[in-house]
């Protein structure tokens, strides 16, 4: 009987992991490709794919907020294309932080909803399998939040063989290398870094990677090997740093990993100078979550209100939308708000430079679009690969904010990549 | 030093797992039902530790005075509501109704609560610890969740053994048709046995909400460790339960020095081996059929 009940945890696991490929197989062929792109005569239908609920829903707690925004606007702007002027329906699909279903509602949403266009967001587990979906049935789709390595090399994309519809925008592996070194470089260490790599596609990345890049610099990554995300004790990763004298953590650990790790760190006695953790402590609540030792940890930074950019649609400042956001959800601001908000600029962009709504059109548009954003100025024809447009990339540091609106604010410190974004401060050491 | 760590650690672990897996054990032992919702009720109990803690200000360990009672009575209401019932309906329904109240619980508190990470706060319990040696420090806070996952497995043991109603259910579970023939009412000790197990969650969803940060959907992890604990202790068994967890937990910390990657792997590697090489687990249960 147990054997039964097993596959319910485990199988969950396997199955995001496995997904994209289930996905393409169940929702490939035997779709007419007249369906694709049909929406009303004068309504342009909109699909947004983006993960609402499950473990990766913290990164969509700004699409409700953004869509809201954005279908408000469109009821008073439509869009203008090529004369004619298109009222604008935005479909929201869910993926329950499942890549499979990703990839099942992004085929819903060009069979059913007849999507002209299909945005998503948020980690590869998301953008990969609609991308793929998109590619397989001709739909233009722009997508984000996302390193550009795993969307476009993952795919099977090449510098001969890129992708006909599928266009992304965000940050790459080698920006995050130069951030966080920036951030090193500004506290004195013993440049021995501590390794927390997980064994999922970031954490493969990252590893293989990061070891050559600082290499030149003088770091020395402490690397004990690549750990199962759900481990429940990192006493063998601490004794490890301990015993190479890591003076620096870097880590993109998942945030209840992170959290198990550094309470465990500090019953152990491990206190790095210095902490760059992606991925678990993006948000303010994760970082809530982790309570006052979280004072002093070290992020990526790819939007905040300081950023020196506004909208193309709204005129809104970054620091505007962002006031906006926590007015209208009295939540603080968190990194997606901009570039969610700046999937809807792309797009509205693609479609005026299109001239038309016709798929083909769209796409070519898509190839050479240059579009002044709320993330900044993205320009699609000189990106490292084609499909990808890139987005500046700072690092910031999490500091407790005593008696501030909220307990913890992330102040940048380290603009060496992106020197148009100001920085409010330097790196202070992990007391 | 390594290998002292790491076998230490895990037995600290491994008293964690057995205080998560004993409301399991408990269930499967009076009742044969795999209560596939355990993890989600455990993050429940977490959710509503913290409600009391944030609205009265208290300690999340002082909180157990209301989160216990209440999850007592959500197990008896659960049985008698809906187990029972499912349980009439043959050996496989109580798993898919367990398994659909897990769906339907985790949704909820994605309702309620959102998907933001959440924490108990214990202070500066949750990084104080002894140092034993260079290389050697034991965690207060671990040390207390073993030492509670000790207690809880030892106080259902006295209960099965010393009072009336537990020999009752020892009695439920080794012969229904006998114990009822004897004027047992095997309903109402199913909603007891289903109440203390909830109880018993309540105390680890607390532990495990204060050790690593939560959200809705962290109760997957918590079911397979808890799962596999009551396997490799042998089904049914309570102080298996115990040898199971700190086997696993000694099993995963010391895969994890040899290489991180083989941590988790370990655990689940001797779950296997356990189960093909004795089915029964460690120690099978003396309330086993």
């Amino acid at each position: 009987m147990h054997r039964r009940t097993l596959p319910w945890g485990p199988l969950r696991g396997l199955a995001l992991a496995s997904a994209g490929v289930l996905a393409l197989s169940s929702c490939g062929g035997g779709l007419g490709d007249d369906d694709a792109g049909g929406g009303d005569g004068d309504t342009l239908v909109i699909g947004y794919v983006t993960p609402q609920t499950g473990a990766l829903a913290p990164f969509g707690e700004a699409d409700s907020f953004v869509v809201d925004q954005m279908t408000e606007y469109f009821a008073d702007n439509p869009i203008e294309v090529g004369g004619t002027s298109y009222d604008v329906e935005i479909v929201v699909k869910d993926t329950q932080s499942d890549s499979r279903r990703a990839g099942e509602v992004a085929g819903e949403l060009i069979n059913d909803d007849g999507a002209d266009l299909i945005l998503a967001a948020s980690t590869p587990d998301t953008v990969n399998p609609v991308a793929d979906q998109c590619e397989a049935n001709g739909v233009p789709c722009i997508t984000t939040v996302a390193p550009w390595q795993p969307f476009f090399f993952g795919r099977g994309g090449t510098e001969d063989e890129a992708f006909d519809w599928t266009y992304h925008f965000f940050w790459g592996l080698e920006d995050v290398e130069a951030v966080y070194q920036d951030m090193w470089g500004q506290v004195t260490t013993n440049q021995q870094v501590g390794a927390l790599w997980p064994n999922d596609p970031d954490g493969n990345a990252w590893s293989g990677d990061f070891p050559g890049a600082v290499d030149a610099n003088g770091y020395t990554i402490n690397d004990p090997g690549l750990y199962e995300n759900g481990t429940q004790d990192f006493s063998a990763q601490i004794a490890a740093f301990q015993g190479a004298d890591a003076q620096i953590l870097a880590g993109v650990p998942i945030p209840p990993d992170f959290a198990t790790f550094w309470q465990q760190a500090q019953q152990q006695g491990f206190r790095p100078v210095i902490a760059t953790v992606a991925k678990a402590i993006l948000f303010p609540s994760a970082v809530e979550a982790i309570g006052p030792s979280a004072d002093g940890l070290s992020t990526e930074v790819w939007w905040s209100p300081q950023h020196p950019f506004t909208s193309s649609l709204t005129d809104q400042s970054a620091q505007e939308l962002a006031d906006a956001y926590e007015q209208e959800t009295g939540q603080q601001w968190t990194q997606p708000i901009g570039f969610v908000h700046a999937l809807f600029e792309v797009a509205v962009a693609a479609l005026e430079e299109a001239g038309s709504t016709d798929s083909q059109a769209v796409a070519d548009a898509l190839s050479g679009l240059q579009v002044s954003t709320i993330v900044g100025d993205l320009d699609w024809t000189s990106g490292p690969v084609p499909n990808v447009a890139k987005t500046p990339l700072v690092g910031g540091q999490w500091r407790a904010a005593e008696g501030g609106e909220h307990p913890f604010e992330l102040v940048v410190v380290s603009n060496s990549e992106a020197p148009e974004i100001p920085a409010a401060g330097t790196v202070e050491p992990l007391s | 030093m390594t290998w002292v760590n790491a076998v230490v650690q895990g037995i600290l672990l491994g008293g964690l797992y057995a205080l998560v897996a004993a409301g399991l054990s408990l269930m499967f032992g009076v009742m044969r039902i795999v209560n596939l919702a355990h993890g989600v009720l455990a993050i429940g109990a977490a959710y509503l530790a913290l409600e009391v803690a944030d609205r009265l200000g208290w300690h999340p360990f002082l909180s157990l005075l209301v989160v216990v009672p209440v999850m007592a009575a959500v197990g008896y209401v659960l049985q008698r509501g809906l187990l029972d019932r499912a349980l009439r309906g043959g050996e496989l329904a109580p798993l898919l109704v367990t398994f659909g109240l897990a769906i339907v619980l985790q949704n909820l508190l994605l309702e309620q609560f959102s998907a933001d990470a959440q924490r108990l706060d214990v202070g500066s319990l949750g990084t104080a610890s002894i140092r034993v040696t260079d290389g050697l420090s034991i965690g207060w806070f671990p040390l207390l969740s073993a030492v509670v996952g000790l207690l809880v497995v030892a106080g259902l043991g006295q209960f099965l053994a010393r009072t009336r109603t537990g020999r009752a259910m020892r009695a439920t579970s080794d012969d229904q048709e006998a114990a009822r023939l004897m004027g047992i009412d095997n309903r109402r000790l199913y909603a007891i046995a289903t109440a203390i197990a909830l109880g018993t969650v309540a105390v680890a969803g607390v532990f495990l909400g204060s050790r690593t940060t939560f959200d809705p959907g962290a109760g997957a992890t918590t079911l397979i460790f808890a799962f596999e604990a009551v396997v490799i202790g042998g089904l049914g068994s309570l102080w298996g339960t115990l040898a199971g967890g700190v086997v696993l937990g000694v099993a995963q910390t010391v895969g994890a020095a040899i290489d991180p990657a083989y941590g988790i792997l370990a655990g689940h590697l001797v779950f296997l081996v356990v189960l093909a090489v004795r089915p029964r687990g460690l120690l099978p249960a003396a309330v086993a059929r």
